[in-house]
């Protein structure tokens, strides 16, 4: 095993993080609000050091914020760390409609052409 | 679906962990989407992206041809993409490698296929990464339910943020 060295949490450990099915079952359920590790615990049917081990996770990547309220400890959503995948996804989207919508210009051209010429082969 | 002309969003979908499917309507017959899609002077009119120019467009329509296009984006510096034709079917298909020059080790295979109906012709673009290489761009060996399900994870988590 290659020895883990400390660094910032980035984007990619982020989607790692959400790789793993119960980690994403944890953050569904943190979707709708702050909640303590006794309920999470609870809706996942696990075991506490299962659960803790997978909140660790979440916690190292920035997904979940935690803060403890008297004895409780509170698990809350962040889902910062995972913008940039989405902003990438919406900027190849834009990417190829800008070049559709040209297309479309290149395209009623050609048609014209075509119609035009009186070469329509349709 | 608005299927009126003017502008329609390209729709970008991730199949699979190594796969981006990127499917568009266009309202003009397949030959003629086919050509915009084949010919260097026509693809030179649509093919930059925002904030970029063409410098060239070269493509050997034939199998085993090359293709590359070359973009100077705004900062000056100049972005090639290249591949080879690897299955033409006129009208109707283009399968071809696509190499994105800076990162010459991943290689992706791209599959456009026009269809046409009513006058409307719809084009898919499957781009599928090798891979090893789709893996390793985009996420660890860990990902059991595919980049798909994780992305709609995103979305809501996304969504709840803003709130």
């Amino acid at each position: 095993m290659i020895p883990r060295v400390a660094r910032a949490a980035t984007t990619t450990d982020a989607f790692n993080a959400i790789a793993e099915p119960r980690r994403r079952q944890i953050l569904d359920l943190l979707v709708t609000g702050e909640l303590p590790v006794n309920d999470l615990v609870a809706r996942l049917d696990l075991a506490q050091p299962q659960v803790s081990k997978h909140l660790r996770v979440l916690r190292e990547v920035g997904l979940v914020d935690v803060r403890d309220e008297g004895r409780q400890r509170m698990y809350r959503l962040n889902g910062g760390p995972l913008k940039p995948i989405a902003d990438w996804l919406a900027t190849y989207e834009q990417t190829w409609t800008g070049r559709f919508d040209r297309m479309d210009a290149v395209l009623a051209e050609l048609k014209q052409k075509e119609h035009g010429d009186g070469h329509d082969d349709r | 679906m608005d299927m009126t002309t003017g502008s329609r969003r390209a729709v970008v979908a991730l199949p699979s962990d190594t796969q981006i499917l990127i499917t568009r309507e266009f309202d003009a017959p397949r030959h003629l989407v086919w050509r915009a899609w084949t010919e260097p002077d026509l693809i030179a009119q649509w093919w930059y992206a925002e904030r970029g120019e063409i410098v060239s467009i070269e493509m050997d329509l034939r199998v085993g041809g090359k293709w590359r296009y070359v973009m100077r984006a705004s900062g000056g510096f100049e972005v090639a993409f290249h591949g080879e034709c690897l299955e033409i079917v006129p009208d109707e298909k283009l399968v071809s490698t696509e190499v994105y020059e800076p990162v010459p080790h991943e290689s992706a295979v791209n599959t456009a296929t026009f269809t046409e109906h009513d006058g409307t012709t719809t084009l898919t673009l499957l781009v599928e990464h090798a891979s090893q290489i789709g893996r390793d761009m985009h996420v660890n060996s860990g990902m059991e339910d595919g980049l798909q399900d994780a992305l709609k994870l995103v979305d809501r988590l996304l969504a709840s943020l803003a709130e």
